[in-house]
């Protein structure tokens, strides 16, 4: 159990968030409880109590000392970005995109008898700067492919990529001119094979996902690809125009 | 057929035409949008080049080729039976459709007599995934005019007969169950009552639906009188299915041609009269009614007999038969290497599809693999009816209709 965050109330008298972070469930799912709990601010026992128990969780892997002051210094920190993985783990907003029969597997896991919305990914966007979750459901041709990158490149950081079904893997039963696997022209953290895939094989595919994020969010495809310092930005340009990050010209479709 | 804005109650939208067309109204600059290829109300990827002039609709192009799979091309390269996969999955809400149509004409050159049983089983399947397809135009389209509701309904009503399918053939999607010379498997047991519990279901379900949408006055206020076009000028369009039907011509292949044993089944064919957007709508839900009826009657009278045609140089042989015979061995390694070889000549099999008339044109040059395949999909020749329809309506009812033409973009472009 450690301190989160701590704030005045409107009556007066300070509260105190504390979470407890991958209490460990069934299933290799973690829990995070947070507790809200009034506190008096003038005795300083309750925070030095906070954080002993959190030492007690760290028991094994520090000693005495360097125990104590890991405690005091990092604690709070690496909880909160603990904290603020499982929230966004837990809410993924896939964007709205069929591409073809996957596409109908991929509305029937939004449905009723699957029903994503139990893990928290029903809020489907229809546009791509709200979505930080891609879900390629279906074959991907030649000509779809640019307007795929784009879609892709115009959502926001953190973001990631599922590829649904052989088509957008590995081309699938179609092996010819036409279509084009999706690791060629974008990355993708998570394949789900199928053809199409069950909707339970594609909730599988997505708690995978929630699993990675949750783990190491910085393992994100940059890392994976090592791309750090790719991002499309237009340096100069935004030395005048802060506004001005769209690498494509103003006459420039960008293919699509 | 023009209709005027007094004639049906539509005001605004014929006195803005009007005014916009008098001699002496300001010009008024046009745009043009463009729509998709990503976009959620295009059901797929459908790319929509659209002329407004303020919020009227006064032309638009379809772009498509956003999902060409090259499927003709590849059918052309496997042997006839192993072709099957590849045409399924072309308009990916019909495939026993697609796998009929294509089957159909591979017999017709081969001139196989189908059993009887299989006809009845292929007729079962046919209309379940009709049933199915219409769900998922249901769900969607609805959810174009505003109503989540009905997507969660409709999808529901559709799991059940994907687990149907997954009980006759082991799959959901894509099931490879129609075969050249008959069907896959025989249904297992349990199936039937499985289904005449489903049947009961969902006719109580789509009595439901009608309740809730028929008389809903969005529903009616959205399309009635909306994206109307008269049966000469879809006809010199080449629309078929649902579509011409609605604006109340009878032609359904299952009753002016019939194939697979239909002539045998009691049903009606649904026409609308004028030929608008809720016609549309209440041609499908009404040969929903009639798919279900069709589905009763070939359960009650499904004959006995074999499932595939018995055909050793055709069918593959049942798998006790390989460990005893040195025949069916044989049958067995010719077809899964080579395949079976065809007559020369061309055949062209339509067969009434979700979406209208579906064909399949093969032609043969004596070898195990077609020479070319070719589908003639009604989601392609429909679409070009769609500028008619949408053509000096408004932007939101050109979302509608769309829906209620209901194009499979797998089908379009394959
Ligand atoms: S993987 Fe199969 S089901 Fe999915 S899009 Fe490709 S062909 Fe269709």
């Amino acid at each position: 159990m450690v301190l989160v965050a701590e704030y005045t109330g409107p009556q007066g008298g300070v509260w105190r968030l504390l979470c407890c972070p991958n209490v460990p469930l069934p299933k290799g799912m973690s829990r995070l409880e947070i507790r809200r709990e009034l506190t008096d601010p003038t005795a300083p026992s309750s925070f030095r109590s906070q954080q002993l128990r959190a030492r007690d969780m760290l028991r094994g892997d520090l000693e005495a000392e360097e125990l104590e002051q890991y405690v005091e210094e990092s604690v709070l920190f690496t909880t909160l970005e603990k904290a603020a993985n499982w929230a966004r783990s837990n809410s993924l907003f896939p964007l709205t995109f069929g591409l073809a029969c996957c596409g109908i597997e991929f509305m029937h896991t939004i449905a009723s008898r699957v029903d994503i919305a139990r893990f928290g990914y029903e809020a489907a966007r229809a546009s791509p700067r709200q979505a930080d979750l891609i879900i390629l459901s279906g074959r991907v041709s030649i000509k779809m492919a640019p307007v795929v990158r784009r879609l892709y490149d115009q959502m926001l950081e953190p973001k990631w990529a599922i590829s649904m079904g052989a088509c957008c893997s590995s081309q699938g039963v179609f092996n010819n001119y036409a279509i084009v696997p999706a690791d060629k022209f974008m990355p993708v953290d998570v394949h789900v094979p199928g053809c199409p895939p069950r909707p339970e094989a594609l909730v599988h595919g997505i708690l995978k996902l929630r699993k990675m994020i949750q783990a190491d969010p910085d393992a994100g495809w940059r890392t994976r690809y090592d791309a750090h310092g790719t991002e499309e930005i237009l340096e100069d340009a935004l030395a005048t125009t802060p506004a001005a990050v769209n690498i494509f010209g103003p006459d420039d479709t960008g293919g699509a | 057929m023009s209709v005027t804005g007094s004639e049906v109650g539509l005001g605004p939208i014929e006195d803005q035409i009007a005014r916009q067309r008098a001699p002496d109204a300001p010009a008024e600059e046009l745009l043009t949008i463009n729509m998709g290829p990503h976009h959620p109300a295009t059901h797929g990827v459908l790319r929509l080049m659209v002329l407004l002039e303020g919020e009227v609709v006064r032309d638009l192009k379809p772009i498509i080729g956003y999902v060409h799979t090259g499927i003709e091309k590849t059918a052309e390269d496997k042997a006839y039976w192993k072709v099957i996969p590849v045409v399924e999955r072309m308009d990916y809400l019909a495939y026993y459709f697609n796998a009929m149509a294509y089957c159909g004409a591979v017999e017709g050159l081969l001139g196989l007599e189908i059993p009887k049983r299989a006809q009845y089983l292929r007729v079962i399947h046919l209309e379940l995934n009709r049933l199915a397809s219409h769900l998922v135009w249901l769900g969607t389209s609805c959810l174009d005019l505003g109503a989540i509701s009905m997507f969660w309904y409709g999808f529901r009503e559709r799991e059940q007969i994907l687990d149907l399918f997954e009980m006759s053939s082991g799959a959901r999607m894509h099931t490879r169950y129609i075969q050249v010379g008959g069907v896959m498997e025989d249904i297992p047991r349990g199936f039937e009552a499985k289904v005449r519990g489903f049947l009961k279901d969902m006719h109580e379900r789509l009595e439901q639906y009608e309740a809730l949408l028929d008389q809903n006055e969005i529903v009616l206020k959205r399309l009635r009188h909306v994206g109307i076009v008269d049966e000469p000028t879809l006809l010199a369009l080449g629309v078929t299915g649902p579509l011409l039907r609605a604006a109340g011509n009878p032609w359904d292949l299952r009753k002016a041609h019939p194939y697979s044993s239909y002539d045998d089944f009691d049903f009606k064919i649904p026409v609308g009269t004028i030929g608008d957007n809720y016609d549309r709508y209440r041609v499908r839900m009404a040969e929903m009614h009639e798919s279900i009826g069709i589905v009763e009657q070939a359960l009650d009278g499904l004959p006995e007999g074999d499932h595939i045609t018995p055909d050793r140089k055709i069918s593959l042989p049942p798998r006790h038969e390989l460990a005893t015979s040195m025949e069916a061995l044989i049958h067995h390694f010719k077809l899964v290497t080579e395949g079976f070889r065809v007559p020369p000549g061309e055949y062209y099999y339509p067969i009434e599809s979700p979406r209208g008339e579906l064909a399949c044109f093969v032609r043969s040059d004596g070898s195990a693999k077609p020479a070319r395949v070719h589908m003639r999909d009604p989601s392609f020749v429909n679409l070009q009816a769609f500028r008619e329809m949408a053509r000096d309506s408004y932007i939101a009812d050109f979302i509608a209709t769309l829906a209620m033409l209901d194009p499979v973009l797998g089908g379009i472009d394959r």
